[in-house]
């Protein structure tokens, strides 16, 4: 039976293979490894700087410049506010706020069971929809503060 | 499928397809852009699928999903074919009606309509809608019609025939040639000629060239790119394949951003697709053209949309740019001859190539050929993107099409350009949409963001807003970049919270002017823009932040108060309840009271109050006459209209 190292070294080496060991690729294979485990798990990294023979402080380096990445464990939810221009000038900030306050976390945040994950994006270009708040993929458009706890509460 | 071996093969395929389709044949076609995806577009396809099905029309109406047609104020939208009548806003709820009267007896669901602001009239057609009526599609154009997963829908309505044509009736010079002789400038904001940049790459030396897409579409309210690559990769492709082989490439790139999930799917779609029809891999159409094309996402960083940093992000570094003085069409991915494009410019390339640089040039001015797609967002009525000859005003654009500003609000300013471009007061609405004008004016095309907004916008927090955006997508490689922006964020947002001094719009002036000097590449040498075109036309709302520690628009939370107005508060409650710091006192029949100490600023009171009172308001610096406890309510509670909602009832 395979360790839990054998299992993310498994899939990481699948995920390298399917590159072809393409060091070009590192951005591609950063974004493979984050939906397979969630977040970039240091092991991952790792593997990922030996298999490719690129140094580990260069894959930190770029796993830490590309603002989807996160190093760290995400909620199990995760939720995108976005901070465009269109969105900003529909009061898209209120938005993000009325969410910290509510969870009381702050944005690049997860709270404490690991619910939510709190993020921002700038623009997803949906911009008629303004304000967007974005969980688990889902789209809910002209946000107001007051749909902000109902969104919330609809996910278990 | 095997693949088609010449151009022969490829028309006659192509009549095929056009002969067994039945043009008048009824089809439901429904918008499954993103944004009509993110208003619920999903469940009324599914739910179209079901009631044809009960009905037993899903062998007699064809169902197609379509990419963004661009109306996306009014989405999710469904037109009838061949008829053309348009619903909008359709909802899952909607969608057993439109079967029974639409599709089984004829008739048209009124109030599925759109209505004409200005004339009050429903209007049935899609065509006749004054939002499309007064644009040029000739890129967006299909987005309406055809299935973007289907390469038989982009084959029938005239695809790849521009490839045919520059494979085997012209040369890649002469390709170059039309290219350069149709004036067409790069669309993703640079503005460069696309043709020159073409000759210089093929000319470079070395045999190793590439091309690339740049859909990395960073501009925060631009989706011109978004919708045409998830709406019709395949014409995006086709130019990139006519641009390599005028260049003499043999790999190309895309390089799709992260945030755009269902672009990155079309494309892959659109890709595997065209290298089973043959038109990507060795010897397309027999022509001994060799070209083939790999995707990649971007991470989520805006720099990345810069060239240098592209391609330094497909080398596996980070998206750090360099210096521009060897161009990147001499030594670029991987120090070879690299040209890079934006989408749009791509998809300008087969129409130019079909039908002629004589005819492209008669469209546009003189220095801005062509159509261009913007995205017109923000305080407008209709959101959405707009395709226009270049050459149209801004005004034009913002009102005509646009229809203007809601809820009766005033124009403020347009921002154009992104990150990059600049604010335009309604005094310079009547400029054309050309690179050359709205550059002079301070601004810049950009890649076609047009965002729209009102008296309730604050210049010196859209300028606070833009420098802390490209503070924190700065690369950090230079110093004026690095420190100048946030030097700059700190000064607005000193003024933005009562904390300005005089000298400090000179200051910012004078940072501006390192940054353009001395950036690395455009974000830092393009990042004063807003904030300086934000001082040149409302540089009084600076003042009166620095001077007054006031906030004209009332948007700058330290300088602002929300107050109940004693003369319209009915104690209805629903503020107080919902206030989330319960800084509300009042009672039944007691008008409500702000604590002006545990007031976060954060607008509930103002979102919630019904319109049917308005009792909220915002005051900057200004001393209202409001009772400091509850006080007995003297307004009284008007009878509920049945067009009255209190805002917590309004749906998505």
């Amino acid at each position: 039976m395979n360790t839990g190292v054998e299992q993310l070294q498994e899939k990481v080496g699948s995920i390298l293979d399917n590159y072809q060991h393409d060091k070009g690729s590192l951005v591609s294979i950063l974004q493979d490894t984050q939906s397979e485990f969630g977040y970039l798990v240091r092991e991952a990294l790792v593997e990922i700087s030996t298999g490719l023979e690129v140094p580990l402080s260069q894959v930190y380096s770029v796993a830490t410049f590309f603002r989807s990445f996160s190093l760290k464990p995400r909620g199990r939810h995760l939720i995108n506010v976005c901070l465009g221009t269109a969105c900003h000038v529909r009061g898209a900030v209120r938005i993000l706020e009325a969410i910290e306050r509510e969870l009381g976390i702050k944005s690049g945040e997860a709270d404490e069971d690991l619910k939510f994950s709190l993020e921002t994006v700038n623009c997803v270009g949906a911009c008629a929809l303004g304000p967007i708040v974005i969980i688990d993929g889902k789209y809910s458009g002209e946000m107001k503060t007051d749909k902000v706890k109902p969104l919330l509460d609809s996910h278990d | 499928m095997n693949k088609l071996g010449s151009p022969q093969e490829l028309e006659r395929l192509r009549e095929s397809i056009i002969r067994s389709s039945e043009p008048n044949r009824p089809c439901i076609i429904i918008c499954g852009g993103t944004g009509c995806v993110a208003l619920g577009s999903g469940d009324v396809i599914n739910t179209f699928k079901q009631e044809m099905q009960e009905n037993g029309l899903d062998s007699k109406v064809d169902l197609r999903v379509t990419g963004c047609r661009g109306f996306c104020e009014r989405g999710p939208h469904v037109v009838t074919h061949p008829e053309g009548i348009l619903y909008q806003r359709v909802k899952q709820e909607d969608v057993a009606e439109i079967v029974s009267e639409t599709l089984l007896k004829g008739n048209i669901v009124d109030r599925l309509l759109y209505v004409d602001p200005e004339t009050g009239k429903k209007i049935v057609h899609e065509s006749e809608i004054p939002f499309y009526a007064r644009q040029r599609r000739l890129l967006l154009a299909n987005n309406a019609k055809i299935s973007p997963d289907s390469i038989g829908d982009y084959l029938a309505s005239g695809g790849y025939a521009a490839l045919n044509k520059a494979l085997f009736e012209m040369s890649p010079e002469r390709v170059i040639a039309e290219v350069k002789k149709s004036g067409l400038r790069g669309r993703g904001g640079g503005g460069f000629p696309a043709g020159r940049k073409w000759e210089t790459c093929r000319r470079a030396e070395g045999d190793t060239k590439y091309v690339i897409c740049n859909c990395d579409e960073g501009d925060p309210g631009a989706f011109m790119d978004r919708s045409l690559m998830e709406g019709n990769p395949h014409s995006v492709l086709e130019g990139m394949i006519i641009g390599a082989y005028a260049i003499g490439a043999h790999q190309g790139y895309i390089y799709v951003r992260n945030e755009y999930p269902l672009a990155v799917i079309h494309a892959e779609l659109a890709l595997k697709q065209a290298k089973e029809y043959g038109f990507l891999g060795e010897n397309i159409l027999g022509s001994g053209f060799d070209f083939s094309v790999k995707i990649n996402r971007g991470g989520g960083a805006f720099v990345c949309g810069e060239s240098t940093a592209l391609m330094a992000s497909l080398e596996g570094e980070v998206g750090e740019p360099r210096a521009k003085y060897v161009h990147t069409s001499e030594k670029g991915l991987w120090d070879k001859p690299t040209n890079l494009n934006n989408v749009e410019t791509w998809v300008n390339v087969p129409l130019i190539v079909s039908r002629g640089a004589d005819w492209y040039t008669k469209i546009g001015t003189q220095n801005s050929k062509g159509t261009k797609i913007f995205s017109l967002v923000g305080k407008v009525n209709n959101t959405g993107l707009v395709e226009v000859p270049m050459g149209m005003t801004l005004r034009e654009i913002v009102f005509d099409i646009g229809g203007g500003i809601p809820g009766g609000k005033k124009f403020k300013a347009v921002q154009t350009g992104g990150p990059s471009g600049g604010c335009i007061p309604e005094s310079l609405l009547d400029l054309p949409v050309d690179f050359d004008e709205l550059t002079k004016a301070g601004s810049m095309m950009g890649s076609g963001g047009m965002i729209v907004m009102d008296e309730d916008n604050c210049m010196v927090d859209i300028a606070k807003y833009f420098i802390s955006f490209l503070e924190e997508e700065s690369c950090g490689k230079c110093l004026p970049c690095r420190e100048g922006l946030k030097r700059m964020r700190q000064i607005l947002t000193d003024i933005s919270e009562g904390r300005g001094e005089e000298g400090d719009i000179e200051l910012l002036e004078c940072l501006s002017t390192t940054l353009v000097d001395s950036a690395l590449c455009a974000l830092g040498s393009t990042a004063p823009n807003p904030v300086l075109t934000a001082i040149r036309y409302f540089r009084d709302e600076y003042e009166a932040h620095i001077s007054d520690k006031r906030c004209p628009a009332g948007v700058c939370k330290e300088l602002i108060r929300f107050y109940i107005l004693p003369d319209k508060c009915t104690a209805c409650g629903i503020c107080l309840r919902k206030c989330p710091v319960d800084a509300i006192s009042g009672a039944k029949r007691m008008v409500h009271v702000i604590d002006q100490d545990k007031c976060i600023k954060c607008g509930t009171c103002l979102d919630v109050c019904p319109e049917r009172f308005s009792a909220v308001t915002k005051g900057s610096s200004e001393e209202l006459d409001v009772p400091a406890e509850p006080i007995p309510v003297t307004a009284s509670k008007s009878k509920t209209k049945a067009s009255d909602k209190p805002s917590t009832d309004s749906e998505v």
